[in-house]
């Protein structure tokens, strides 16, 4: 584990504080990730790729830096623009999980065609996993792709499809192997969301206001070469992507950034004549928070240092999702608690959502518990803490389903 | 490497008869146990290489300290062989450095280390020093059963006695950990060697406290890990209603819950050593947050790994409550959690002192 910020480090923290200072008003506000990026944030983006401050170790062929990783680097430009208030760069389901999975077991030319400009921000991918009926059970799914003429054509239906209403694209998890069992019967397709046949439902979430939907598919056509791996393969190539989304979950970053930004409304914030921040029992459970925050930040230094070791981080890596999620739910829930009654009022409809601080926190205290739920969920991820990381053995198997006429 | 070597050790050394023994009889003293330990650099370890030691820092020592709790060894590593060598080096004349550290790394010495001022700890705490004379009481003085005592004063000086000497009466308190006794001090116009070549005496003293709050969440951190793996493996080998326990969802969210706890303590515990070392700005906070995360997460694991042991947990044959009284002591033992995490709103002006 690398502790100590050197010469070159303090080099590269001068650099983005002068970057910040020069350019750092035309910074859309951080955040976001749940809407199309604005025309302000796509700018942005284009200055942190030309700056290498985004994308810095994504081969130069694929639209990033291409420089060798060191996680000092990536940890001094995450502090300094978390410091400057400005936003890191687009942080959404393609970015996050569809690239490093190109980048781990995509081909060239797929990694050539799609990573540069989903990095841009220009594509916006979501996800195609879960169904009506495959839920924590994913690779029970049963939406289905066959080869037709040269193509896959995908008929059955998604759902939890966060952006799908504005994606362009999506990487769909689908049966192509009806014969095989159904973790061999698998691929994972990318698929155009403009493509004939794509039909995109709004759901309302418990926050009121429609984040993700319902996603049919009807007679969609795919072409054969938008398969990632072969077929059969999907179940491999999701569970890659699985272990992006679940890292992304558990970022610490974030949950330092969110630490700070409670402290600051609690030091603004005056109950019964007093600063929220003076009263004892509200600052102990900001500083027990501290406490996990700061685990949890040492604890990714700690992983990122394993990944660019090439190291296998087991346990440690299995971890992050439930201990991420769980502290963010808690976070958000001191914020909450510290707005208290003035911070009822809420309407999520309203365009102020975002920016209204008490309905921007209760949205996102919600919002935690979706995360918990998605991505394989707290039990789910409990059962393979348990199973992989402590060698705990599985639940005997069930009874096998009875036999479908 | 050390640690390795270490916990090859102590894995050979220290059965559970052996503990058991060394816990009954009071001393918190294996004289094979310090010799072997003393053979394998550990006594000298923070002690400076001019000084005939290893000079290596809190990070090798909290690593250090980690295994040894691990193992619950009967060895009072973070008074005797942390704080009072970092307290000599930084507060001792050139005479006193050379009178003790030595000695030190040789295990020839072994001090207690104890302070007589507010630092969260409950108990008496008060101690004057008058033309090289203390008069006082401490309680709970870390590392009893050695041979001499350091006592902090409220002003940050510090002053030497020996445990026999004129003056000094040195009880050792039959206490909840019998691994790592304690001491309670009776001084009266008991003749002191003061440490004389300090610049900044509160300075000295809080490096002191931090070293020994990081080497607290260390100990608690190695104990908390033993638990859980013996609570793993318990699981694994225990069967009921034709099952493993570990089977079943309840036993293994618990397990599952506790491995997500622990496991980011280590990155914050090796953090808050390595501040010690090289990051003076951050050093007080992150010692103060290690040590408040650590008491909160151990308690947590000390409290479910019992559990899941069922009966056999609460029994003294097990031998698990050697750990779980090790990391109830830790967590009482230079401030309290509470007590920290209010000191860390002030070292970050949260709050006005």
């Amino acid at each position: 584990m690398q502790l100590t910020y050197s010469e070159k480090y303090r080099a590269l923290q001068s650099e983005v504080r002068a970057f910040v200072a020069r350019h750092g008003h035309l910074s859309p506000k951080p955040g976001g990730g749940r809407q199309k990026p604005s025309r302000r944030a796509l700018d942005w983006q284009q200055l942190l790729l030309e700056q290498g401050y985004f994308a810095r170790n994504i081969p130069k062929e694929y639209g990033g830096s291409g420089l060798p990783v060191d996680v000092l680097e990536l940890a001094v430009i995450a502090e300094e623009l978390a410091a400057a208030g400005v936003s890191p760069g687009i942080m959404n389901q393609g970015i996050s999980m569809l690239v490093p999975t190109l980048l781990e077991v995509g081909s060239p030319e797929q990694c050539r065609r799609w990573i540069a400009p989903t990095i841009r921000g220009e594509i916006i991918w979501c996800q195609g996993y879960s169904e009506p009926g495959a839920g924590s059970d994913l690779a029970s799914l049963q939406t289905r792709a066959e080869v037709v003429d040269g193509h896959f054509v995908v008929n059955g239906q998604k759902i939890w499809t966060s952006s799908a209403h504005y994606a362009d694209m999506m990487f769909l998890l689908c049966r192509t192997e009806p014969d095989k069992p159904k973790h061999q019967g698998l691929s994972y397709l990318l698929v155009p969301m403009s493509a004939p046949g794509i039909e995109v439902r709004p759901l309302v979430t418990m926050t009121g206001r429609a984040t993700f939907n319902e996603t049919f598919f009807t007679d969609v056509r795919v072409p054969l070469d938008q398969i990632v791996m072969g077929r059969g393969d999907g179940w491999h190539v999701a569970n890659v992507t699985l272990k992006y989304e679940r890292l992304l979950l558990g970022d610490a970053n974030k949950l330092a950034s969110r630490l700070q930004r409670i402290r600051e409304l609690m030091q603004r914030t005056v109950l019964d004549g007093r600063r929220v921040i003076d009263i004892p029992e509200y600052r102990d459970r900001l500083l027990r928070l501290q406490g996990d925050v700061m685990a949890a930040k040492y604890h990714g230094l700690r992983l990122l240092t394993e990944q660019a070791r090439g190291e296998d981080s087991g346990l440690r890596r299995l971890i992050v999702k439930h201990h991420g999620t769980m502290l963010g739910y808690r976070l958000s829930a001191l914020a909450v608690d510290v707005l208290g009654a003035a911070g009822l009022a809420y309407d999520p409809g309203d365009e102020a959502a975002e920016t209204d601080e008490a309905t921007a926190w209760h949205i996102d205290n919600m919002y935690d518990i979706g995360l918990m739920i998605g991505g394989g969920s707290t039990n789910i991820q409990k059962n393979i803490i348990a199973e992989r990381g402590l060698g705990l053995p599985r639940e005997p198997k069930a009874a096998p389903p009875p036999a479908r006429s | 490497m050390l640690e390795a070597s270490l916990r090859g050790f102590l894995a050979d050394r220290l059965p559970m008869e052996r503990r058991r023994a060394v816990a009954a009889s009071g001393t918190g003293h294996d004289a094979a146990l310090w010799a072997g330990l003393v053979a394998q650099g550990v006594a000298g370890l923070a002690v400076p290489e001019r000084y005939g030691g290893a000079g290596l820092g809190v990070l090798d020592a909290a690593v250090a300290a980690e295994a040894l709790a691990y193992h619950a060894a009967p060895v009072p590593f973070a008074a005797s062989l942390v704080m009072a060598p970092i307290a000599i080096a930084a507060a001792g004349s050139e005479p006193q450095r050379q009178a003790w550290l030595p000695r030190i790394a040789a295990g020839e010495v072994r001090l207690a280390v104890g302070f007589a001022a507010p630092i969260g700890q409950t108990g008496e705490g008060q101690a004057s020093l008058d033309r090289g004379r203390l008069t006082g009481r401490v309680q709970a003085a870390m590392g009893g059963g050695g041979t001499h005592a350091l006592v902090y004063l409220a002003d940050g000086r510090a002053a030497l006695v020996a445990v026999d000497g004129e003056g000094v009466r040195a009880e050792m308190v039959p206490g909840l950990d019998r691994t790592r006794p304690l001491l309670d001090l009776s001084l009266a116009d008991a003749p002191a060697e003061v440490l004389s070549a300090a610049n900044d005496a509160q300075a000295a003293r809080t490096r002191v406290l931090d070293a020994g709050r990081v080497m607290l969440a260390a100990d608690t951190l190695g104990a908390a890990q033993a638990m859980l793996d013996q609570a793993v493996a318990f699981a694994k080998e225990r069967r009921q209603f034709g099952r493993a326990i570990g089977s079943f969802q309840a036993v293994k969210h618990t397990l599952a819950d506790l491995a997500a706890a622990l496991e980011p303590c280590r990155a914050l515990v090796w953090y808050a050593a390595h501040a010690q070392d090289a990051l003076p700005e951050e050093a007080r906070l992150a010692a103060l947050q290690a040590k408040a995360h650590l008491d909160e997460v151990g308690r947590e694991v000390a409290r479910l790994a019992t559990e899941v042991h069922g009966g056999m947990g609460f029994t003294d044959l097990a031998g698990l409550h050697f750990w779980f009284k090790r990391i109830a002591a830790n967590r009482q033992l230079l401030g309290s959690p509470e007590r920290c995490r209010h000191e860390a709103a002030l070292v970050q002006g949260w709050i006005p002192a």
